[in-house]
């Protein structure tokens, strides 16, 4: 008998839990077919970064703008009916065209810079069409004067106004380097979040030893940065009604299970694509059936969560960031115990 | 009678191109000004998908130049659409030949031409009807219109009156006056073009379409006993023309209420003083002669709409009978003639007239005639008074010019500058800014906000810069309760605006500000502080003319608003702020409008940084102190130093200061031929930053010197002798060479022509290891080095010149040399002149340079000086420039006359080399001359050669050698030119001069698209590129030019990229010198065009290399022979991906925006392209290719 994947994700019923994440994958349209025909849930679409529209534009009118209306042969140098730097109506209209390709859901995803950037374009993706919203809560901390608190608060801001804006769900995409995650994810569900997708990747420095330059690249994942993920999955699932996707490190069929086992409601996928093609997705689909067949799993929400933090049966393993000998701890929790501190 | 019609603030090209668009079905362009916005506005439609009056898009082509676009036009019409095309100056006279056959074919057409001058002792891309004037005789009928609104709707009547006579339409305008003119304007709805348009005419025109169904012949020859008679066939089409336009005219005033005839006459019924004329300046005559009646005089003007045919009984109707007295004013010079054009037509009508007893016998008005406004020259009232006070003067001045000083032969007219016919309720405002400030651009919104807020009439006119870094552009600005008729420049503005300091001490910046006025001065500090640093003449002025004065500091409010160096918004505010024209709440509320309409769909990030400046810059804005006297103990310096050469100080430095216009005609030289060397003298202070050089990190590699656009920053090796007098703050440090020791170097900056852009820090490899944010240049402030650099730098200048000329050749070496190509007006950061620059390093002393017209035409030649410099010696470039299209043609005729001198030369030392000595003579004769050295030697022959031949002086031959000796020493001829020519528009001249075995060099600066002209597309433009002209995204890849060129197998081919391998280039040149035929040096050079800082310009090129989008190579057919293949690769295979290079460009991501599809498909292409392309050279490059080095510079 075949297992029932069928899953809920923030409201949106989905035929199984996997789900192209965030790239420039979704950017053509010929691939969003494919990743239909491959049986992908759903797509994520590449965030829309509104710092990335305000750079352009700062190009636009350093090195396009100034060299206009300054010299009688050339008033321009670019086409005048051209939108030179990008603004969001290419972006939402990406949105239609994806939306009326294929009959999957499409979730837009939004990195904003100003408190009304991120509530107005929230609003427009909402009636460009998006199925729901994924917020890119990406930010990068570098004076010594922000506390911790600060960055959350402001955090949770953006979500409450944005939740305010709009109806459709929203899920909010996080980084795992806050000071007590599990408080955070609880004050983003306060503010009107439905789900938490974990975690960003970011772009990492590389240094040239030789030239004395830095560079800032992006590597394609692989499946051993899925561990930081199982184990938050494993620590937030069951905590409140928030949904979790997982993002990052998902590679196979047995890195999807362990994910669903931690407790995601959903799986993003985007490396394996890059390089094995959109086929993968189905390819991936059809192992997780015949695994879960195998072993007479009937539906994914056996499974989901079994090995989170409230269920597995030794939570140390979990919790330890550091080393201790495991055996150790395993014998003082036979003896007395969930070891409290 | 028409309903109320909609209005637009627009330019004549935009309203005119409107029209053209609707109305063709095809649609062929090609660049050139002031013609190109509307061709480019038409393939932005078309690409946008507008349509024509049928509900289909025009097709819209490009061609490879005007003939190329003439020769399409005839074949679309001969295969039965319809369609237009534009253009002017050079470019319609390329137009002529087909011009003959599509009137001579009787075929329906329409073209719309800015009128523009043509090259004659100079270029000048500005207004006259020199080129439309010249083609007169080609059988086309000519429309002109003389204002914004008459170019609009002139459009539609030639449009519809050719399609009823058969008979094709050049319909004209004034080049920029008009073309450029922004003006409200009744536009023309679809419509009333419909109805305009006679459906059976378009259908006969299909129907006599070349068709294999229903065949027919044309373009025969025909011989004696045909031709004359089938001539004379098309006269009735003539005949009937003047009648269909007039009907036309009569259709089109039934529709829209607008009313025109053939010959428009304005002024009094009984005039007896008539200006007849052609375009604007007709306008302008017409508002003198109203101002004049006014006064009493009986005055009035003949407009020439329909210019040919020339309708006499159509004139004659126009012109009332009561005139006595004719003056024609012609916009063109006929030299040699018995008077220009129009004056000679009218005194043909009026003989006609007489003689077929068609006027009454005593009809017998005096005729006069004269040049006016030629190359945009301003043509004002002022002007149009002198020719009617010229007029009824006892003895009238024929063939008169006016508006200039004629203090040669004495052809002007006196002029009373204080003449006005201004109205007091038109509002009047004059902007002094920098093209980069956005001055410009703030005001054509200005105009906007005001016409809609009010209703009022508007008019904008800008003035442009002959540079193209750091330009100052003049905004004049109008606004009224009735059409504003006046095509001329504000010479009395009620609000005047100086948007940047330094102006304040360059030119006269109060000289338009009537008394009373107000005026906005953008000043940095404190604004209590701005009276005293006023200049004494410009206190006195304010004072005198009791002005109200403001002042802001706009580049700290702009930097405060995150606004960067754009101070458009702030000062657009202030103007609404000070002007009275609005309410000044209501002015900021509009303000805040046309933002968030401008800006809205970019961000609320963006719009609110511009509320903000709007905000800030009213807390900032300040009333100036104006004291009771002068009391400023400086003046304004004059424009160049006081030790310039003569002609210097009392030409250029007239021209510099603004008051060019002044200048008499015997202060010119007649055949166009001026000193070089001159940009020198023009010091323009425009970088806010300028490098510093730090000598303890220097590793003296001279990159910094290569790679400067403007020579600003120099090199130099000098003795540690001549140290001792050197300013304190000149620095130095040891220079390392085996070859010159005992020697220092210093790396110097010009601090007054240095544009601050950066490329000399960014390719500077010498960094702090402990704190590598430090390089061996950084860029500091400059004001507080000011002095000290300018005293280092004529300190720098005056130290002996490095002698190289036993050194090796190679970056290092070569930037001891002194450039002979200086503080040219290209764009901070060009791409293209550090090619140059090098070349003039390299053979500077024996180089002819033939120029394309383009980029390097107009920052090497266009007054008011130029920058093409002279060594120690005396000697340097000698430059000219012919054409667009002939440029190699126009370089191999310069070395038909080098070779036949230098072969003559020889010969002449060979006959005499018994008297001169057979050593001397065999040392001339023999020396292979294909290095410095060797060069250097020459010279010293060639010198003792001279003195020697006085003392033969009786030997003719001799005396036929004097003047050709110093061709013995080779020179080195070029053809410098852009892509547009080499590609395009002279591929074919260049082709045939790289077929033949002239010793020619051709040095393309690539920038992939008519950098010049704004950006069209060539043949060079990538694949995937936004251009204009490709405003959907180039879809065919880029033409191998190099590669045409090694197939002859003769020719010196190399390619490069001076960013990724310098010394590379450094050969490249020098090797093409050398090389005894053709060669061929392709340069990829940056480009404004390519959207991103030029300051990363080198890295970029660096890309393009690595990335295998442009390789870098040198063919040398001197290898053939030798066992190695001529092609040797120079960079190694492509290891990073095209989208890299293509990411960084704006060109490429704006079609990512509008297409992503299409971007992504053509990418892949472009990928593939560049991995077939390499894979092909490294066939023929086969075991030569270099793959064991990187493309490190």
């Amino acid at each position: 008998m075949n297992p029932t994947l069928s899953t809920s994700y923030h409201g949106i019923q989905l035929p199984h839990p996997l789900v192209v994440g965030a790239s420039p994958l979704v950017d053509q349209l010929d691939r969003v077919r494919a990743m239909e025909d491959a049986g992908a849930a759903a797509v994520v679409m590449h965030s829309l970064f509104e710092e990335q529209i305000l750079l352009d534009n700062l190009v636009e009118e350093t090195f396009v703008d100034a060299h206009e209306d300054s010299f009688g042969e050339a008033i321009s140098y670019f086409p005048s009916t051209c939108r030179i730097a990008p603004d969001a109506d290419s972006y939402l209209a990406r949105i239609a065209r994806i939306k009326e390709a294929v009959s999957i859901p499409v979730f837009a995803s939004l990195n904003g810079r100003t408190d009304r950037g991120w509530a107005s374009h929230a609003a427009e993706i909402e009636q460009a069409g998006a199925d729901a919203l994924e917020l890119n809560l990406y930010s990068q901390p570098t004076s010594d004067e922000t506390p911790s608190d600060e960055v959350e608060s402001k955090a949770a801001d953006i979500v409450r106004s944005v939740c305010a804006s709009i109806s459709i769900p929203v899920a909010v995409k996080i980084s795992p380097f806050y000071t007590s995650l599990p408080h955070f994810a609880r004050r983003l569900e306060s503010a009107g979040a439905r789900a938490l997708v974990i975690f960003n990747r970011f772009y990492q420095p590389e240094i040239n030893i030789e030239d004395l330059t830095a560079s800032s690249t992006l590597q394609l994942s692989d499946s051993s940065e899925l561990n930081l993920r199982l184990r938050w999955l494993a620590i937030l699932h069951g905590r409140q009604a928030l949904d979790l996707a997982c993002t990052g490190g998902v590679h196979s069929h047995t890195d999807v299970i362990k994910a669903l086992m931690s407790g995601a409601t959903t799986v993003q996928m985007v490396s394996t694509l890059l390089l094995n093609g959109v086929s993968r997705i189905g390819e991936i689909l059809q192992r997780v059936a015949t695994w879960m067949e195998d072993r007479e799993y009937t539906s994914i929400d056996q499974l989901r969560g079994c090995m989170s933090h409230s269920r597995t049966p030794n939570p140390e393993a979990i919790e330890r960031a550091n080393y201790v000998r495991m055996v150790t701890s395993a014998q003082l929790r036979d003896r007395f115990g969930p070891v409290k501190w | 009678m028409p309903q109320s019609l909609p209005s637009a603030i627009k330019d004549a090209n935009e309203l005119v191109a409107s029209v053209a668009f609707r109305l063709s079905e095809n649609i062929v362009i090609y660049p050139i000004t002031p013609s190109s916005p509307m061709a480019e506005l038409c393939d932005e439609w078309a690409e946008n998908g507008r349509k024509n009056l049928w509900n289909a898009t025009p097709a819209v082509a490009q061609m490879q130049s005007e003939g190329g676009a003439a020769g399409a036009v005839h074949g679309f019409l001969q295969a039965g659409a319809m369609g237009t095309t534009f253009t002017a100056s050079q470019g319609l006279l390329l137009m002529i030949p087909n011009m003959y056959k599509i009137a001579g074919e009787l075929t329906p057409f329409c073209m719309h031409v800015t009128a523009r001058s043509l090259a004659t002792h100079a270029l000048s891309i500005f207004g006259d009807h020199s080129d439309v004037m010249a083609c007169r005789q080609t059988g086309f009928a000519m429309l002109c219109s003389g204002s914004v609104q008459e170019a609009q709707d002139f459009a539609a009547i030639a449009h519809a009156a050719t399609l009823r006579s058969r008979i094709p339409f050049l319909h004209f305008f004034d080049g920029f006056r008009t073309s450029h003119e922004i003006n409200t304007a009744t536009t023309l709805d679809d419509a009333t073009l419909r109805a305009l348009i006679d459906d059976e005419c378009i259908a006969a025109h299909r129907k006599r379409a070349l068709n294999p169904d229903a065949p027919a012949i044309r373009g025969t020859a025909q011989n004696p006993d045909a031709f004359f008679q089938a001539r004379e066939a098309v006269n009735s089409y003539y005949d009937r023309l003047p009648a269909i336009v007039e009907e036309t005219m009569e259709t089109f005033a039934h529709l829209t209420g607008r009313t025109y005839k053939p010959f428009d006459y304005e002024g009094d019924p009984e005039a007896t003083d008539v200006v007849i004329a052609l375009g604007s300046g007709a306008e302008t005559t017409a508002v003198t002669a109203a101002a004049l009646n006014r006064s009493g005089r009986r005055t009035g003007v003949l407009r020439v709409r329909l210019f040919r045919p020339f309708a006499l009984d159509k004139f004659l109707a126009a012109l009332p009978l009561t005139t006595q007295r004719i003056a024609v004013l012609d916009r063109t010079k006929e030299p040699g003639a018995l008077g220009e054009p129009l004056y000679q037509d009218i005194q043909t009508a009026l003989a006609s007239a007489r003689a077929e007893e068609l006027v009454p016998p005593s009809f017998q008005p005096l005729v006069i005639g004269g040049r006016y406004g030629l190359g945009s020259k301003e043509f004002a009232p002022p002007m149009a008074r002198a020719v009617f006070d010229n007029l009824a003067a006892p003895s009238p001045k024929n063939h008169f010019t006016v508006g200039i000083v004629d203090d040669v032969t004495h052809t002007s007219l006196e002029v009373d500058p204080d003449f006005s016919v201004e109205e007091d309720d038109v509002f009047r405002a004059v902007f002094l800014g920098l093209g980069s400030d956005g001055t410009v651009g703030a005001n054509k919104n200005s105009i906007k906000i005001i016409g809609s807020a009010t209703g009022a009439h508007a008019q904008a006119y800008f003035v442009y810069d002959s540079k193209k870094a750091g330009a100052m552009t003049v905004s004049h600005l109008r606004f009224g309760p009735r059409p504003i008729r006046a095509p001329y420049l504000i010479s009395s503005a009620g609000f005047v605006a100086c948007h940047q300091f330094s102006f304040i001490h360059r030119i006269d910046v109060l000289e338009r500000a009537a008394p009373g006025a107000v005026f906005l001065l953008n000043a940095p500090g404190a604004p209590d502080t701005v009276w005293d640093r006023l200049p004494r003449e410009m206190q006195e002025t304010i004072i005198a003319r009791n002005l109200q004065c403001y002042t802001i500091d706009a580049y700290a409010v702009a930097r405060e608003a995150g606004m960067g160096n754009r101070i458009n918004t702030i000062m657009q505010t202030c103007f609404f702020a000070i002007s009275g024209i609005l309410e000044k709440d209501e002015a900021i509320a509009q303000i805040k409008q046309a933002i968030e309409s401008t800006y809205g769909r970019k961000g609320r990030a963006i719009v609110e940084r511009n509320f903000g400046a709007v905000d800030t810059t009213l807390a900032n804005l300040h009333r100036m102190h104006v004291a009771e006297k002068a009391t400023a103990r400086h003046s304004m310096p004059p424009p160049v130093d006081t030790e310039a050469p003569d002609f210097v100080r009392k030409v250029t430095g007239l021209m510099l200061a603004g008051k060019g216009d002044l200048l008499p005609v015997s202060a010119f030289p007649a055949d166009g031929t001026w000193p070089t060397a001159t940009s020198q003298w023009e010091k323009r202070g425009l970088a806010r930053l300028i490098p510093s050089w730090e000598p303890d990190l220097c590793i003296q590699c001279g990159k910094c010197a290569l790679v400067c656009p403007h020579a600003a920053i120099r090199a130099k090796a000098w003795p540690e002798s001549c140290g001792t007098s050197a300013p304190d703050s000149f620095l130095s440090r040891e220079f390392k060479s085996k070859d010159l020791p005992g020697h220092r170097l210093t790396i110097q900056t010009a601090p007054d022509d240095c544009t601050g852009c950066r490329l000399c820090v960014n390719i500077c490899p010498a960094k702090d290891r402990a704190n590598p944010s430090r390089k061996a240049l950084n860029m500091t402030e400059t004001e507080p080095v000011l002095e000290n650099e300018r005293t280092n730098y004529s300190f720098f200048l005056s130290l002996p010149e490095t002698d190289v000329s036993h050194i090796r050749l190679d970056v290092k070496s070569s930037q001891l040399r002194r450039p002979l190509f200086e503080y040219s007006g290209a764009c901070s950061g060009c791409g293209e002149t550090p090619y140059i620059k090098l070349l003039t390093q390299l053979m500077g002393d024996r180089l002819l340079i033939a120029n394309a017209t383009g980029c390097s035409s107009i920052y090497s030649g266009n007054l008011p000086t130029t920058p093409y410099a002279t060594d120690s010696k005396g000697r340097g470039p000698a430059w000219s420039n012919s054409l667009f299209e002939d440029n190699a043609e126009f370089g191999f005729g310069m070395r038909m006359a080098v070779d036949y001198k230098t072969r003559a030369a020889r010969d002449l030392v060979a006959a005499l080399a018994p008297y001169i000595g057979d050593s001397l003579a065999s040392a001339i004769l023999d020396n292979p001359q294909t290095d410095d050295p060797q060069i250097e030697s020459q010279r010293a022959h060639v010198g003792s050669l001279l003195e020697k031949l006085p003392s033969l002086a009786p030997n003719p031959d001799a005396l036929l050698l004097a003047p050709i000796a110093s061709y013995l020493v080779r020179k080195s001829v070029w053809c410098v030119g852009g892509d547009g020519w080499a590609y395009d528009i002279g591929f074919g001249g260049l082709d045939h001069v790289l077929a033949s075995n002239a010793n020619l060099n051709i040095l393309v600066l690539d920038t992939e698209v008519y950098s010049n002209t704004g950006g069209q597309s060539s043949k060079a433009t990538p694949m995937g590129a936004v251009a204009k002209f490709a405003a959907g995204g180039k879809a065919v890849g880029k033409k191998d030019l190099g590669l045409h060129a090694m197939g002859y197998g003769h020719a010196y081919v190399a390619a490069v990229a001076m960013g990724a391998k310098d010394n590379q280039t450094v050969q490249a040149l020098a090797e093409a010198d050398a090389h005894p035929g053709p060669s061929l040096v392709i340069a990829y050079s940056h480009c404004v065009a390519h959207g991103y800082d030029m300051a990363h310009g080198l890295e970029q090129q660096k890309l393009a290399v690595q990335t295998g989008y442009w390789p870098i190579y040198r063919f040398d057919p001197k290898r053939h022979g030798t066992g190695e293949p001529a092609l040797k690769l120079d960079c190694p295979p492509p290891k990073t991906p095209l989208h890299e290079y293509m990411h960084n460009e704006l060109r490429f991501r704006i079609l990512a925006q509008s297409n992503p599809d299409h971007a992504s498909t053509l990418a892949s292409l472009a990928q593939e392209r560049v991995r077939e392309r390499f894979a092909h050279y490294q066939t023929l490059a086969s075991s030569a290719t270099d793959t064991t080095t990187s493309a490190k510079p």
